[in-house]
């Protein structure tokens, strides 16, 4: 079967690849999308032989850096981070789940002092035997990767 | 922020946590030495909790300080919609210290993030008291001799019981041999499991009273209480299972000590206050002394 690009090639850029479809618009509020004033291509729903169905986020003139980028390990750790020069992939990035994340997490905890004061959230990443929990920097409840809310 | 704050057990190494046991057994050789004369101490109680503000505020008192601050949020100005971070920051214009009660989980380490002056945490929501573990320690140790290699039985709320908790993070440091003893409702949550096999920590765990604490060193009784049942039914069953009887005494080591972080409700029958190895009014007291060495140690590092 002939290969059609859906979604015309980046000149500079960023391209968000592999996003699972039901994860694309927190990735689009995680990287503060919204509010960008570059040109931005937002694909979703798109075919994967990988995960089925995909969404796909390509930023135009914009070079995200790598704190951006690892916002990312959290909710869509298998997205491929490509970044683009002249139509042509300069690096392919690896996404890494950073030992603290802050501001983008709700603390699930609705006794924490983050969900009633002005806080910015903060969470320690910890690895239980393979399973990756978030622990609140506050109120030291931990929570699952998969159980976690975005902000 | 100060370093000096108090915010949770696992804050302090093993060595600060033997300093605070050795000075706390100077006060109570000489609770009267007036270390912080002149010093003023803040309390602030957002929530009630008049005996721990008592136990703070006689060690303040004992130590030469003077005390400032409020026993109900209702009387602050928190009522009026000031933030945690514009209390802490207006009273540390007056006070050397800030002991802070907090219904809410994890407002004593932010309290000690934006605060100039120490934060000693008297309790955030069911999260972290740090004195209060300390007061066990003291227990333990006094009652023991030692803190290495203890048997301790921890029985009741486990799920929910923020003593327990603290209480094997605190241990950790000495070799403990753990017994659970919940029923299946308030069982010990898995994270406090995984911490046990990490630290290689032996634990067992059963769900019945009965006489499984003969081999014990330490029971440490906690209140099961009627709010965390779905079933009322299961909470009456469980309620009687869980009374500790003088009778249940006969066949325990004779080194064996009774601690409850109080208030008790029914989880200790009266009968038992008479019996050599009830300690929990004995382990309140300790919390005085406790307190001072804590108090001394945030205000003069």
């Amino acid at each position: 079967m002939e290969k059609k690009l859906k979604v015309a090639a980046l000149c500079n850029g960023t391209v968000i690849d592999h996003i699972p479809s039901d994860k694309l618009f927190k990735v689009v509020s995680i990287l503060h999308i919204e509010t960008s004033l570059n040109q931005i291509t937002l694909a979703n729903n798109l075919e994967s032989a990988k995960i089925g169905s995909k969404g796909l986020v390509k930023i135009s003139d914009r070079i995200l850096e790598v704190d951006e980028t690892n916002k990312l390990a959290l909710i869509a750790p298998n997205a491929k981070i490509n970044i683009i020069r002249d139509y042509l992939v300069v690096e392919k990035r690896p996404l890494i789940l950073p030992e603290e994340i802050r501001e983008i997490v709700q603390c699930a905890n609705p006794n924490c002092i983050t969900n009633h004061q002005p806080v910015n959230t903060r969470f320690h990443v910890l690895n239980n035997d393979g399973d990756i929990m978030l622990k609140c920097h506050y109120c030291e409840r931990e929570v699952k990767r998969d159980e976690v809310k975005i902000k | 922020m100060s370093n000096n704050s108090l915010v949770s057990i696992a804050d302090y190494s093993k060595e600060e946590i033997l300093a605070i046991l050795h000075s706390a057994a100077d006060f109570e050789a000489n609770p009267n030495r007036k270390t912080l004369d002149g010093r003023v101490i803040a309390t602030l109680f957002f929530e009630p909790s008049t005996r721990t503000r008592l136990s703070f505020e006689t060690a303040v008192i004992r130590l030469g300080g003077s005390i400032i601050g409020f026993s109900d949020a209702a009387t602050s100005s928190s009522s009026k919609g000031e933030t945690l971070n514009d209390t802490i920051h207006m009273v540390s214009c007056y006070a050397d210290a800030i002991v802070m009660r907090h219904p809410l989980e994890g407002a004593a380490r932010y309290a000690a993030e934006v605060s100039p002056v120490p934060i000693v945490n008297a309790g955030d929501g069911s999260n972290q008291h740090p004195s209060q573990t300390l007061l066990d320690l003291y227990s333990i140790l006094k009652t023991q001799g030692t803190l290495e290699n203890q048997t301790i039985c921890l029985v009741g709320d486990l799920k929910y019981g923020r003593t327990v908790h603290s209480l094997i993070m605190a241990m950790s440091h000495f070799h403990p041999t753990f017994k659970f003893i919940a029923p299946d409702e308030l069982k010990m949550p898995d994270e406090y499991k995984v911490f046990c096999r990490k630290n290689n920590i032996p634990f067992t765990e059963v769900n019945e009273l009965n006489d499984n604490f003969n081999d014990a060193d330490i029971l440490y009784m906690t209140r099961v209480q009627k709010e965390r049942f779905q079933d009322l039914m299961e909470y009456e069953r469980v309620k009687n299972v869980y009374t500790l009887k003088n009778s249940m005494l006969d066949n325990t080591k004779a080194n064996l000590r009774i601690l409850h972080p109080l208030p008790r409700v029914t989880e200790i029958d009266p009968d038992v206050d008479s019996n050599e190895k009830a300690y929990y009014f004995r382990q309140a007291q300790n919390g005085l002394y406790v307190r001072q060495a804590i108090m001394s140690k945030v205000v003069l590092g």
